[in-house]
């Protein structure tokens, strides 16, 4: 009824494979990324960007990223915030190294640097799964953790042992420093969640997706139709951590602004992205997003009913949140493993029928 | 079926040409510890037969089997592939050869369509980079379409047409044993195994099994090899048939020679049915 495909027929295999078969659904797609383009940037202000808008996109691009490991190739990582770290810490290497250089290239070659990493972390994906994989994994986010508070060349030696990022622009515009915007470290960051979101569909509905997706179901199995088992775990490894990088230079360059590694990049931001997949839903990319605008929208939302509405004190409401997301993560692995993205597309198969049950 | 002359290539009662040897299994030894799984045991497969290798259970045919797809490694002897030794391998080098195989308990990727199953089974031919398939547009669309129209002709022709999008957790049993064989079929391998494509199906499934094994070997002209253990259907499809008993060769030739074979009768075909 409000969903229709009737009379919408694919006459071609391109046709039948491309992202959004349904008409209905493509123009809807159209349609938000034309609001989120062209009507949000002049709607919104700093608080509304700085606590709903640049954690949502950023987090974005590090559940896409995970959920290409996770969700896609089958290897548990716990090691998010720690390549987050690594792509902060390359985007401000690259920053303060070659100031010349455009802001993208910076946030793209710290997404490569942190590729390199991934791969290097994945290696033990090899030997190793599930479990045991996902304490190799936690054992380079302590490690890169370490690294980075350790060793004073990846903070330029600055007394606080934190990284600031400096101002730089982006076509005359500021994106990062202290006197920026809203709609321009918006856009900035829309154009890498917009980015990442292509190739991650790109690369998931294709071969390469295939080999991943044979390798989480079956191994044996994939061997047996010719997957090269270490390439497709690291190529896995290296696209998850390539956007993870991404996210995490952003989240210190654009939206922090300055970081202090075990604080902003410790085992929590592994478990919150972590936490984002499992409910948004594994295996994907709209579930990533759903994940992420969910844990993004409940502290702020709880906030406004507890503190605002009700007028409990902060605290209580800052722990009611630990709660809330703990008891949402037992509901979703027992009640829908699948996510928001599955509840969606029960939804849609409801609506294509609605009103009539058959 | 009745064979005319075997020494070199000929043709067969219902008009399909049997070439040269494709493989060649040497003096194949494998041993688990202790336990010799398979002693000595040479065979040919030829190129567009139907080679059937039967025994009872326990007596090293699947074993042969994980061989021929490289996931064990003899101890002894050598399998030679289109008349060269083959070095070890692993089973994925084994698949981009040539050889596809379904498993005995199905080994589908439960998690995925129909489509995407058989799609997966073209992967050996898919070779676009990472940097294209992200942009999808051109070199990557284009190979994806070209070999969504193999599967497509591989899903017609073992129609399951009808199932193309449902995920394959939900299929029967029996349905899931033919898309298993259409993931094979995709790969066009040279050489096709099968681990007991009819275990546990009805009388009429294993009809339509039958009939597809054939059509296949005459369609595509694919080479077979089968471990199969209703006698009746292998003495029907099958060419020429390997028969092993606690890891030996106990016999080989056409059904006929091997259905009078004492040492098969004794071995196997112990109890007679009449």
């Amino acid at each position: 009824m409000f969903y229709r495909e009737a009379g919408d027929f694919n006459t071609s295999y391109p046709e039948d494979s491309q992202t959004f078969p349904i008409k209905f659904d493509r123009w809807r797609y159209y349609a938000v990324l034309f609001v989120a383009i062209f009507v949000i940037p002049f709607l919104i202000n700093d608080y509304w960007v700085n606590s709903i808008f640049l954690p949502f996109l950023i987090y974005s691009i590090a559940a896409i990223g995970l959920n290409i490991l996770v969700g896609y190739c089958g290897q548990v990582s716990l090691g998010t915030g720690g390549f987050m770290a690594v792509g902060a810490y390359a985007c401000y290497k690259l920053m303060t190294s070659f100031p010349d250089l455009s802001m993208v290239v910076h946030v793209l070659l710290a997404g490569g640097i942190t590729a390199g990493v991934g791969v290097l972390f994945g290696l033990p994906s090899l030997r190793i799964k599930g479990f045991y994989l996902a304490v190799a994994t936690l054992a380079a986010q302590f490690f890169l953790v370490w690294l980075f508070n350790r060793v004073p060349w990846f903070y330029n030696y600055s007394a606080s042992g934190q990284i600031s990022a400096p101002e730089r622009t982006f076509l005359g515009v500021n994106i990062t420093g202290s006197n920026t915007d809203a709609w321009a470290t918006y856009l900035f960051c829309l154009f890498f969640v917009i980015l990442s979101a292509y190739i991650a569909r790109n690369l998931t509905r294709g071969s390469v997706g295939r080999k991943w997706m044979a390798i989480r179901d079956m191994d044996i199995a994939a061997e047996i139709i010719g997957v090269n088992p270490l390439r497709a775990k690291l190529t896995a490894f290296a696209v998850s951590s390539f956007f993870v990088g991404i996210s995490g230079a952003l989240f210190f360059s654009v939206y922090l602004g300055a970081v202090e590694v075990g604080e902003a990049f410790g085992i929590t931001k592994s478990f919150l992205v972590l936490f984002m997949i499992i409910i948004g839903g594994l295996g994907s990319i709209f579930g990533s997003f759903a994940g992420a605008a969910f844990l993004v929208l409940l502290p702020v939302a709880l906030k406004i009913i507890g503190v605002d509405w009700l007028g409990w004190p902060t605290d209580i409401v800052a722990h009611l949140q630990l709660v809330v997301v703990g008891a949402l993560i037992i509901i979703f692995l027992i009640a829908e493993p699948h996510g928001l993205a599955q509840l969606w597309r029960v939804a849609k198969e409801k609506l294509r029928l609605w009103p009539f049950p058959h | 079926m009745r064979v005319t002359d075997m020494t070199t290539e000929y043709t067969t009662a219902d008009g399909r040409r049997i070439g040269g040897t494709v493989m060649e299994m040497k003096n194949i030894t494998l041993r688990f510890g202790g336990v010799e799984a398979i002693k000595n045991i040479s065979f040919d497969i030829r190129e567009g037969e139907i080679r059937a290798i039967i025994g009872p259970n326990g007596a090293g045919k699947s074993s042969m089997l994980n061989v021929i797809s490289g996931f064990y490694v003899p101890q002894d002897g050598e399998v030679w592939y289109k008349g060269a030794p083959r070095p070890p391998m692993k089973p994925f080098e084994v698949a981009q050869q040539g050889i596809a195989r379904t498993f005995q308990n199905i080994a589908l990727f439960e998690g995925m369509s129909v489509l995407d199953n058989v799609m997966t089974g073209r992967l050996t031919h898919m070779k676009t980079g990472l940097f294209a398939q992200s942009i999808w547009k051109g070199k990557a669309e284009q190979e994806e379409t070209e070999n969504r129209e193999v599967a497509e002709r591989i899903i017609d022709f073992l129609e399951i047409q009808a199932i193309r999008k449902t995920p394959v957790a939900r299929l029967p049993y029996g349905l899931k044993k033919r898309v298993e064989l259409a993931r094979a079929l995709a790969a066009e391998p040279t050489i096709l195994l099968l681990d007991e494509p009819m275990a546990g199906m009805n009388v009429e499934e294993k009809e339509d099994m039958s009939r597809f094994i054939l059509d296949v070997n005459d369609e595509f002209g694919t080479t077979i090899a089968l471990i199969e253990h209703d006698m009746g259907v292998v003495m029907d499809l099958s060419d020429r048939v390997v028969v092993m008993d606690y890891g030996k060769k106990i016999g080989d030739g056409t059904p006929d020679e091997v259905r009078n074979n004492q040492d098969v009768i004794d071995a196997y075909l112990g109890v007679s049915h009449d």
